[in-house]
């Protein structure tokens, strides 16, 4: 199992280049993202650039930050669907603390770190305990999330500490040139946090576990209860992170934001080669889920005559494809 | 405690229908204590007005949704496109009558449509039905899960809305069309009648024909079903097929009411409205036995509710929340191991799945 995983996470950088037939989703969604980015690059004058590739991490590092909470959660076979709630209440809350109250960022970030972890935990909590749908429980968190952030203002709140200016506007320079801002360096280590967490601990490996079949795990002798609570007090987490990351992008707070967050999240996973039926996936594919999301996005940009409306529609249809993928995929590895 | 009293509160507690009726009732009463004035009805102009008739009507297209996804659950699936659906369905409308205003003398404005009314009822469903079947296509024929083939839709529908609409708000400026949202056939809300017969159609169907229990029997057990000779796929098609439907009636009702298309807002979170009011109906997420009825009453639990927080002086800021605890505490309260608590039998184990 730990082997096996290790190999579906890492398997094309170790450079076996036979590879097995689990890689195949996550080849697909590489080489689709290669295509997609090297035929723009192809097309459009200055599009092929290490600096665009650079952009698409900075403008969607908030996306890939929640999209790596929300991976655990599908591949455990559930689902998150509080997750931009729970960013708008984070960036509500930490500028009303920052303005409203006078708090600094080295107190109120880790406040807001508890608070979506403590509202993931919730979630966690009644969904094991209560044996309900993590589809209605995590409906429930996103309006009652989404609520907490109107009762806390109808209004947006710009945050103008200092600490943040200089966060949202440092550019850490890379070579040639080239510079990230420090969202991308968060959304870079939860990366690296995940893919250890999924692939190298007990907890990763029980996450797969319950997504391949819960009652087995359970029979297995796994700490199921434990693990599922954990699965949503990390997605919880996540999205707190990806509240800071997104209020360090957008430098304010607000009640509207990061809306319909939770299904460009759940595109980027699934694109990513993840199976919604949980037990199969890899974070390292929900990086390329959202950075194929993130090139659609900037293709049509750089289009400049297609309206932005065409992005929501060339993403529904390559969810469309990714999962007719899946389905001919799973019927294949069964016949074989 | 008396034996045959428990005993008999206990039947009644478990007929499907008692948890959602007494919701509403308490709903209904904790109005009445607060507003005496609450199920006051006037006549004015020759129609009915009042808060019961307000819920009623503003809570049709709601219903006219949850019957639709009753049929899509029951197969246990699940539909959550039906909010891009509303969109669509009211964006096609407008756009084939036209949004162009032509004013008449100076005064009134002309009725203009580029396409008859009936041609653009038919087409706007016509549309609605075919996404609907589409979603249908995806779970039955290609063997999707139903939640990602409707997240599917849900995705790309909004841009699809907006594609017809080409990125505006189109205004509508024909006044028969307003008749559907607005209008009032002896003294009743016109959309009521088109619920209530959207429920007659969606009732005789299933119930006075095997067809309910054809779709029951999908939800149960689709295997089993489809060995006893059930066309399980047809059938499953066809209650995607209706659940779009349903969303393209509501979506004229919705874009009748406010005289316009918007593809960005129209039907917005319905579906997650639509769901609750499902599960407050007492139809299992997890398919098989549903009902109509309590699907209905469930839509009108949700639109009270709406009603009495917009009502009782609370801030709409309150709503979702207010939403959102009411939802926790029901499913709570469904939930077998609190049932087995308060020493009521579960009336049936699903497995938990999304």
């Amino acid at each position: 199992m730990s082997g096996a995983s290790v190999a579906a996470g890492l398997g094309p950088w170790i450079g076996r280049l036979g590879l097995k037939r689990r890689h195949l989703p996550l080849a697909a969604t590489i080489g689709l993202f290669l295509l997609l980015f090297g035929g723009a690059g192809y097309h459009f004058d200055g599009f092929f650039t290490a600096q665009n590739f650079l952009n698409l991490l900075i403008d969607n590092a908030f996306l890939l930050i929640t999209a790596i909470g929300m991976t655990f959660v599908i591949i455990s076979g559930g689902i998150d669907l509080s997750v931009g709630s729970v960013i708008a209440l984070t960036t509500m809350v930490s500028a009303t603390l920052m303005q409203g109250h006078g708090w600094s960022p080295s107190l109120a970030i880790p406040v807001v770190l508890l608070m979506g972890a403590g509202i993931g935990l919730a979630m966690g909590l009644i969904i094991q305990y209560f044996n309900i749908q993590a589809f209605i429980v995590t409906l429930a968190g996103m309006f009652l999330t989404r609520g907490l952030c109107y009762l806390i203002s109808l209004e947006s709140i710009t945050i103008d500490n200092d600490f943040y200016i200089e966060v949202s506007s440092y550019r850490i320079p890379l070579l040639f040139e080239t510079s990230i801002t420090w969202n991308v360096v968060i959304g870079m280590a939860l990366l690296v946090i995940a893919i250890y967490l999924a692939h190298f601990t007990r907890f990763g490996r029980t996450v797969y576990a319950i997504g391949g079949s819960e009652q087995s795990a359970v029979l297995m002798g796994l700490p199921v209860p434990r693990t599922k609570v954990l699965i949503y007090t990390f997605s919880g987490f996540c999205s707190a992170m990806a509240g800071i990351a997104f209020t360090f992008y957008m430098g304010s707070g607000y009640a509207l934001h990061a809306q319909g967050i939770e299904m460009d999240a759940i595109a980027a996973v699934v694109i990513g080669g993840t199976l919604l039926t949980g037990g199969s996936g890899t974070v390292i594919g929900t990086l390329f889920g959202v950075l194929i999301c993130g090139t659609i996005q900037s293709i049509i940009t750089y289009d400049g005559t297609l309206s932005s409306w065409w992005t929501k529609i060339v993403i529904g249809l390559l969810l469309l494809i990714a999962c007719l993928l899946q389905r001919i995929f799973e019927r294949s590895t069964r016949r074989g | 405690v008396n034996a045959p009293v428990v005993d008999s509160l206990r039947r009644l507690t478990r007929r499907s229908s008692f948890w959602p009726l007494a919701i509403l009732g308490l709903l209904l009463l904790f109005n009445l204590v607060t507003n005496s004035q609450f199920f006051s009805i006037t006549v004015l102009d020759g129609h009915l007005y009042g808060n019961l008739i307000d819920i009623l009507n503003r809570g049709a297209p709601l219903m006219i949704i949850s019957m639709g996804l009753t049929l899509v659950i029951a197969t246990h699936g699940i539909d959550i496109s039906v909010g891009a659906v509303v969109a669509i369905s009211g964006a096609v409308a407008a756009a084939l009558i036209g949004g162009q205003l032509v004013m008449s003398g100076g005064t009134g404005m002309q009725d203009v449509t580029q396409v008859p009314l009936p041609l653009v009822i038919l087409g706007a469903l016509g549309v609605a039905l075919a996404f609907g079947a589409w979603n249908g296509a995806l779970v039955s024929l290609a063997g999707m899960q139903p939640i990602i083939a409707t997240l599917i839709l849900l995705v790309m529908g909004r841009g699809v809305a907006q594609l017809i609409t080409e990125g505006q708000i189109i205004t509508i400026y024909y006044s028969p069309y307003y008749v559907i949202g607005n209008g009032f056939l002896l003294g009743i809300p016109v959309s009521l009648y088109i619920t209530a017969g959207v429920g007659a159609i969606l009732w005789l169907v299933t119930r006075k024909t095997a067809l309910g229990m054809f779709i029951e029997a999908i939800g149960i057990n689709p295997l089993a079903s489809r060995l006893t000779g059930i066309r399980a796929r047809t059938i499953t098609l066809a209650c995607y097929a209706v659940c779009g439907l349903c969303a393209g009636i509501a979506g004229l009702i919705v874009s009748s009411d406010v005289k316009s298309a918007d593809g960005n807002n129209a039907g917005l979170l319905v579906e997650l409205d639509a769901i609750l009011a499902v599960v407050l109906g007492g139809t299992s997420l997890s398919g098989g036995k549903f009902t109509l009825l309590g699907s209905v009453i469930g839509a009108l639990i949700i639109q009270t509710l709406t009603n009495t927080i917009l009502m009782s002086g609370v801030q709409a800021q309150y709503n979702l929340v207010v939403k959102a605890v009411f939802v926790l505490i029901v499913s709570i309260l469904q939930a077998d191991k609190v049932r087995n608590l308060i020493g009521l039998q579960s009336r049936r184990r699903g497995p938990a799945s999304p």
